[in-house]
């Protein structure tokens, strides 16, 4: 509320929206300098794996966070992408040019079909139907035989780039990754800031008056819903490289609803917050399985009282603490 | 496919049926009532048959063990509700979900530090032990029909509950609109405490119920929660009788695809792709079926609230 007083709050506003994204962003590109001081494999495959689950936890901030359609299925974006990569592999096929435009059409194309019957549904009943196609995605791979089945499939090479050994190196992997992130995060920036993006934050807030302005709010759902999947898509690439295995975990549902807490543990809706919660996640289950195995033990009350105490997640806290230092 | 399998194969999807029945329950009223995602009801489940384990430990005896369980799982459940979910019924339902999830990591370690990683099992009691034979050379065993039995009693007096007592009419009335039964002078708090401490002492008998033949570990929830999820929301949220029919229909589609898939494809396929697109095809049937059924109909089989 005090901040109306202060002076040109519009540029401020603008200035604070852009610092934290370059803090980010820059702490990604500086990580590997610093990496060598303890165990660079370790600490470039640990913040590798931020970056690729916050292209995904992005994804489905859109979704959830600027049109209220929470998924419980976005796992299996990843799953795609992830088999698209396994599977062209295990023909000999490891080069990008091919792999990723069949992970990103493949789980677009997913992505539509399924989008097709799951906006029909509303709030709890989209929640399920997500899962629904979720758990199919997940059973179709457990049950690719030729492929590994449930035990998953190892890549034998990482992606190339025409003929070019383009991941040797983690380093190089790291740095893709980071790309890709930087991609993902303007692409929904712009996305949300766009004539489109301002109809569909409008379907989150009142879908029916949209729909009697004129707007077709199902169309514009469905496209986001397609872009959201082919971003997830993409962290499935990214994901079956780094790992250089895919199995039908990574569609679990589970780790669905690690996304999900991934977003709102950071702060939905507002990308930001995506890529914080990702880091948050990842690095506090990492830290803790450090210190015990019985982590969960600790993890879990963490998100009772991030659940009761911060709404608004991590970005929530930090916007109130602001306020209350301002004052 | 033999007729004594198919009739032993229908008596166990009967008996998931009612299993899932006994948790779709309580999940369907806290959800239909409070309009509250309870994601932590499977550990609840779980908990259940922990609980069995340990006082049976105690006392060697199934009976106290059940009431025993029983009166803990309750406790235990309106603890949870007194410490975490009153402070969420008015928040946005991700923030219910971010809560439940951590009990569920927070349970799903926890019996694992008090009881161990290894699953444990409870024994069948004595004079419910052995089979019996229902048709010449089909034996079944008793404790299974003892928990369809058991099951459909509680459908029947939840049945009676919700359709013939006062707080069963406030149940009703809260599934269809909380807010007036709240403006009409009705403590809609304190109902929802009682809601809540039936539906968790519900999960906890499914649990203690079905102690005896599965293995009890941790994470034994986790599946069953989905399948329960799956369950009210073909029903319909909050509707016991919706619960109560899409469990069945789920219990049975389930156990009978899984048990007849390969051979029904077969018929029409060759032996070795049958056998592998069968499973798949029997773990993704019940999925199929609640799209479908969402795609019909967007609010489950027998949607309560009135809008």
């Amino acid at each position: 509320m005090a901040d109306i007083a202060t002076a040109s709050p519009a540029r401020r506003a603008r200035l604070a929206g852009n610092a934290l994204p370059l803090a980010i962003f820059l702490v990604f590109a500086v990580v590997p300098l610093f990496a060598g001081f303890r165990g660079e494999a370790y600490v470039l495959g640990l913040v590798t794996r931020v970056m690729i689950f916050a292209i995904a936890a992005l994804a489905l901030d859109l979704l959830v966070g600027y049109g209220a359609l929470v998924s419980f299925g976005h796992a299996a974006f990843i799953g795609l992408g992830a088999y698209a990569v396994g599977i062209l592999g295990a023909h000999g096929i490891s080069d990008m040019l091919i792999a990723l435009p069949v992970a990103l059409v493949v789980s677009a194309l997913f992505a539509f079909a399924t989008g097709i019957v799951c906006l029909r549904t509303k709030g709890v009943y989209f929640i399920m139907i997500t899962l629904a196609f979720g758990q199919m995605a997940y059973f179709t791979a457990s049950s690719l035989a030729p492929y590994g089945g449930d035990d998953g499939l190892t890549i034998r090479m990482r992606s190339t780039l025409a003929g070019f050994q383009i991941f040797h190196s983690d380093r190089a992997l790291y740095y893709v990754s980071l790309l890709a992130l930087l991609g993902a995060y303007l692409l929904c920036r712009s996305l949300v800031a766009s004539r489109f993006g301002r109809v569909y934050r409008g379907t989150r807030e009142n879908p029916l008056r949209l729909a009697t302005i004129g707007f077709e709010v199902y169309r514009y759902q469905l496209v986001a819903y397609v872009i959201a999947g082919a971003l997830g898509g993409l962290s499935g690439f990214l994901l079956a490289n780094a790992a250089e295995f895919v199995s039908p975990a990574y569609m679990s549902w589970q780790r669905s609803g690690e996304l999900l807490i991934m977003v709102i543990f950071g702060g939905m809706g507002t990308l930001n917050g995506a890529i914080i919660g990702a880091a948050a996640f990842l690095l506090l289950e990492e830290w803790l399985s450090g210190i015990t195995e019985h982590w969960k033990v600790i993890f879990g009350p963490l998100l009772v009282l991030v659940a009761v105490f911060a709404p608004g997640g991590l970005l929530g806290v930090w916007a109130r603490l602001r306020r209350i230092g301002r004052d | 496919m033999s007729t004594s399998l198919l009739i032993v194969q229908t008596l166990n999807g009967l008996q998931l049926g009612v299993l899932l029945f006994l948790i779709a329950a309580g999940l369907t009223l806290v959800f239909g009532v409070m309009d509250f995602i309870n994601l932590a009801h499977g550990v609840q489940y779980m908990l259940g048959a922990y609980l069995a384990v340990m006082f049976y430990g105690y006392t060697g005896n199934f009976l106290f063990a059940l009431v025993l369980a029983l009166g803990a799982s309750l406790a235990f459940g309106l603890l949870l509700e007194f410490a975490v979910f009153r402070h969420l019924y008015d928040r946005d339902h991700l923030d219910q979900v971010i809560a439940t999830f951590g009990i569920i990591l927070f349970l799903n370690q926890g019996v694992k530090l008090a009881w161990g990683a290894a699953p444990l099992s409870l024994p069948i009691p004595e004079i419910f032990s052995g089979s019996v034979v229902l048709m010449p050379g089909i034996l079944y065993p008793v404790w299974r029909l003892v928990i369809i039995g058991s099951g459909l009693a509680v459908a029947l007096i939840l049945y009676l509950l919700v359709s013939r007592t006062r707080v069963g009419m406030l149940v009703r009335a809260g599934a269809t609109n909380a807010a007036m039964v709240s403006a009409l002078g009705v403590d809609i708090r304190r109902l929802f405490m009682v809601v809540f401490g039936f539906g968790t002492m519900l999960a906890g008998f499914a649990g203690i119920m079905i102690a005896p033949i599965l293995s009890v570990e941790p994470g034994m929830g986790d599946t069953i929660l989905i399948l329960a999820f799956v369950v009210i929301v073909i029903g319909g949220i909050g509707s016991i009788r919706g619960a109560f029919l899409a469990a069945l229909i789920i219990g049975l589609v389930d156990t009978l695809g899984r048990s007849f898939a390969v051979d029904i494809l077969r018929t029409f396929m060759a032996p070795s792709p049958a056998r592998t697109v069968g499973p798949a095809l029997a773990s993704m049937l019940i999925y199929l079926l609640m799209a479908l059924v969402l795609y019909f109909r967007p609010a489950g089989l027998f949607p309560t609230k009135g809008r």
